[in-house]
């Protein structure tokens, strides 16, 4: 019974969903208030339909309801309690609906935080959003609904696939629909003001924090999916550009872009239909990669469930939405009147360019991930483009883009003196090749080149961002005074550019020095590798709830000091008959020590597989400083203080009512 | 406005494209290679460059030769299948060789070590040479020996197990069960 109702909340959000799109659209053609006012109440009522569907599929799997086909397809009664919460969006139908449920908590936020905008364009936003949900609603109910029953009912469930029994796995999912479903916001406000057909600077004002917010979501999500395959795959590497990584790697890239484009948007009031291009495109991209991971037109490591009737339905979502809205671009686009001029040596110029740079490689690895479709239309077979592809077309767009955020920095709005420029940088730039140049040849042997031109690259992020903070506090009397008074967002920004910084590092070191080693090791044996000495002490068998595991402890010394001592299983998983290696790391600042317990050699001996990671760590530290940024961007004074006014009006009135 | 459209063009130009991905099973491209004589390779093995494994070692049975790389997404979620399938055959009828394709050999000698290795050998064609005599033009692929070395079934992409189950399985049997 219970499961059943569930499936009558989803029905019920539809209807809600339907309601919340069809109403306030044609209300806010004709200025009609009641049917405008009707956005706000019907999409909260809409969450709360998606929560309790939610609420009874966690509960159908909390209690082991093998009933319930999902759950008994993706859970098992040895499963532990947490991961059988987390299998709730293990798989196609469960991530469905963590998809719409995230949909709505972005609509409720907006219902809530979107004070200060007027009636008719609210109305849109909230519409559109309705819009989307309706889609994937309708998608849920007809071919995926994570409700049906299974008859007759078996006596145990299949088990969650081991790869997804981790902790990471728990909040990757979430962070990176936050991410996805969060551009739906930018989205539905640049919807919103093509249907009013009035593109003015309060719009770009309006979207900046909740893209941001959603940007910051998406860098999360894809560090942490970067560090779960880091450790849970226990090969060492963090990045695969595999097709779902990439999916939601290109909305980051054009998020990225929005985010720049918006501001010079709101500030200069310039770019206006190029800002609306990139907001429409970054979520149609996160509906391409829904579309990409779930129709199963490419294969990769990720793709769970693929079925080509899903994929059929995901492909007309995608073509509603985003040649719709395309379409409504080619026609208001042209009315558009640019305000604000500026000259080509301005600040405008290089955020431009920078977000034409992303646009461009985000097509290389969209060309990258679609090619073997392409090539299979042209009838010449299936292939998968892999790891060479990509390193070789991004790494040499990348660069360019560090070139650029640092003169981007410091150059000033409007129009700027190339020569005033020069003189500020000159020296940065001489500072930051030393920096490289030094370090390379001090540290390294190998790989020189590609070492120094990293480093030279982040020192140059790193020095032009904090010389564009200083230029804020040179000429001022009281440095600390000055210090508060520049702006959350500028230290929101000066921390996510340093953040880049850190990948950069992290990324160049990692790929150039990391080394491994491939060693056979019985009880007492001891390897020196990296300089570092490993003894395996012993091999024993563990057992975990629904696992048996061979683990190995390996003592690790350096200059005869045992500095760690590092644990690798292999695991069995009961239920799926899986082995699985879980890796040994010792985790640094400076360097990672890896190792991963191959397969039994003979009586005595294992394989091992050691790995010296430097500054692997880097990589997700620059994500985090990145994310954080994007939290005080989007946290900025200037965007609480409109909530907090609007705050103080209604408590007015609720004090004159009573 | 031409160029306002331009984006949707785009667009339109990339479903098309999906309705095309959608449609097209690629699976089911057949080899101008089937029925004919299998193309004769000599190949280091991967796991000792001095010894070679020739197209006559593996006559006399029916065999599988499946390509295969370590930088191969699509492999990975082949692997366990095959690592499976070849534990489950307790008969010994299922003789599955490996073509390690344009692969790195210590590359390729960690994956095997890390995802279990089914093979009862593979060859090391590092340059693909014999990868284009057998029209490999994406990885995995699989072919199916009779005993006269003759190709009688190809497979293109990752096999899954109904596949494996209904189509390849069968086939060995029914072709082990044949006389030369």
């Amino acid at each position: 019974m219970i499961p059943e109702l569930g499936h009558f909340a989803l029905i019920m959000a539809l209807v809600m969903a339907i309601t919340q799109s069809i109403f306030p659209l044609i209300g806010a053609a004709n200025g009609n208030q009641a049917w405008m006012a009707l956005a706000k109440p019907v999409a909260r009522l809409q969450f709360l339909f998606v929560s309790i569907a939610l609420a009874i599929l966690s509960y159908s799997f909390l209690t082991n309801d093998f009933s319930v086909a999902y759950v008994a397809h993706n859970s098992n009664s040895l499963l532990p309690a947490i991961y059988r919460f987390s299998a709730v969006w293990g798989s196609h139908e469960g991530s469905l609906l963590l998809w719409v449920f995230i949909l709505s908590l972005w609509t409720i936020a907006v219902t809530f935080f979107s004070r200060g905008l007027p009636n008719y364009f609210l109305a849109r936003v909230i519409a559109v959003m309705g819009l989307v949900s309706v889609g994937f609603l309708l998608f849920m109910l007809f071919t995926s609904n994570p409700f049906d029953r299974l008859f007759p009912t078996p006596a145990d469930g299949g088990d969650l696939n081991p790869l997804l029994q981790d902790f990471g796995l728990i909040i990757h999912p979430p962070m990176l629909y936050m991410g996805y479903v969060g551009f739906s916001v930018a989205f539905a406000f640049a919807i919103a003001a093509l249907l009013g057909g009035k593109l003015d600077v309060s719009w770009a004002k309006w979207s900046r924090p909740w893209t941001t917010l959603a940007w910051m979501f998406l860098t999360l999500g894809i560090a942490l999916g970067s560090w779960w395959a880091y450790y849970e795959l226990g090969w060492g590497g963090w990045w695969f550009w595999d097709p779902v990584e990439n999916a939601s790697f290109m909305p980051w890239l054009i998020g990225t872009a929005l985010i720049h484009s918006l501001a010079a948007t709101e500030k200069r009031d310039v770019f206006k239909n190029w800002t609306i291009l990139l907001a429409i495109c970054a979520f149609a991209l996160s509906l391409l990669g829904t579309f990409l991971v779930r129709s199963g037109v490419l294969t990769s490591v990720h793709a769970f469930a693929t079925d080509p009737e899903r994929g059929v339905f995901i492909l007309i979502l995608l073509s509603f939405f985003v040649g719709g809205s395309l379409l409504l671009y080619a026609i208001r686009a042209p009315s558009t009147k640019s305000g604000g001029q500026f000259k080509l040596f301005s600040r405008e110029t290089f955020l431009l360019f920078n977000s034409v740079l992303l646009l461009v490689v985000m097509s290389t690895v969209l060309l990258g991930t679609l090619y073997p479709l392409i090539v299979d239309a042209l009838g010449k077979g299936k292939l998968s483009v892999g790891a060479p592809y990509f390193n070789a077309v991004f790494i040499p767009l990348m660069t360019p883009v560090a070139v650029l955020i640092g003169i981007g920095a410091i150059v000033r709005w409007k129009q700027d003196d190339a020569s005033r420029v020069w003189q500020q940088l000159r020296l940065l730039l001489f500072a930051s090749i030393f920096i490289g140049v030094t370090a390379g040849f001090m540290f390294y042997e190998v790989h020189l080149f590609r070492t120094i031109a990293g480093i030279i690259a982040a020192s140059w992020v790193t020095l032009t961002s904090l010389a564009a903070f200083k230029a804020r506090l040179t000429n001022k009397k009281n440095k600390l005074a000055a210090l508060q008074i520049i702006p959350r967002s500028f230290y929101g920004m000066t921390l996510a550019h340093i953040g880049f910084a850190f990948c950069i590092i992290g990324i160049t070191i990692t790929s150039q020095h990391s080394v491994d080693l491939h060693e056979r090791m019985a009880i007492g044996d001891s390897v020196e590798f990296a300089g570092y000495k490993f003894v395996l002490d012993k091999m024993h068998v563990v057992s975990g709830e629904n696992y048996q595991a061979t683990e190995a402890v390996v003592n690790v010394f350096k200059n005869k000091r045992q500095i760690t001592t590092l644990r690798s299983q292999k695991r069995i998983y009961a239920v799926r008959n899986m082995p699985m290696t879980e890796a040994g790391i010792d985790s640094g600042l400076m360097r990672d020590l890896y190792i991963s317990l191959g397969e039994p050699l003979d009586d005595k001996a294992w394989s091992f597989r050691l790995y010296h990671k430097p500054f692997v760590r880097w990589i997700w530290l620059g994500a985090i400083f990145m994310s954080i940024g994007g939290m005080l961007a989007a946290t900025d004074r200037r965007y609480r203080l409109k909530v907090l006014k609007h705050k103080t009006t209604l408590s007015d009135k609720l004090a004159t009512s009573t | 406005m031409i160029r306002y459209l331009l984006p949707l063009a785009f667009f339109i130009g990339l479903v098309v494209l999906f309705i095309f991905g959608l449609r097209n099973d690629p699976r089911k491209i057949p080899s101008p290679l089937i029925d004919k004589p299998a193309p004769v390779f000599n190949l280091p093995t991967l796991h000792a460059p001095e010894i070679t494994i020739h197209l006559k070692d593996l006559k006399g049975k029916v065999s599988l030769i499946n390509v295969w790389a370590s930088w191969c997404a699509a492999c990975r979620t082949e692997h366990p299948l095959l690592v499976d399938a070849v534990a489950k055959d307790k008969n010994l009828n299922l003789h599955l060789y490996g073509l390690n394709y344009k692969d790195k050999r210590a590359d390729a000698l960690q994956w095997l070590n890390q995802l279990g290795n089914p093979y009862i050998e593979s060859a090391f064609d590092e340059s693909g040479s014999i990868g284009i005599d057998y029209g490999v033009y994406g990885v995995p692929e699989t072919f199916i020996l009779d005993k006269d070395g003759i190709i009688r079934y190809k497979h293109i992409g990752p096999i899954d197990k109904q596949q494996l189950d209904t189509i390849i399985l069968p086939l060995v049997k029914k072709l082990e069960a044949q006389q030369r």
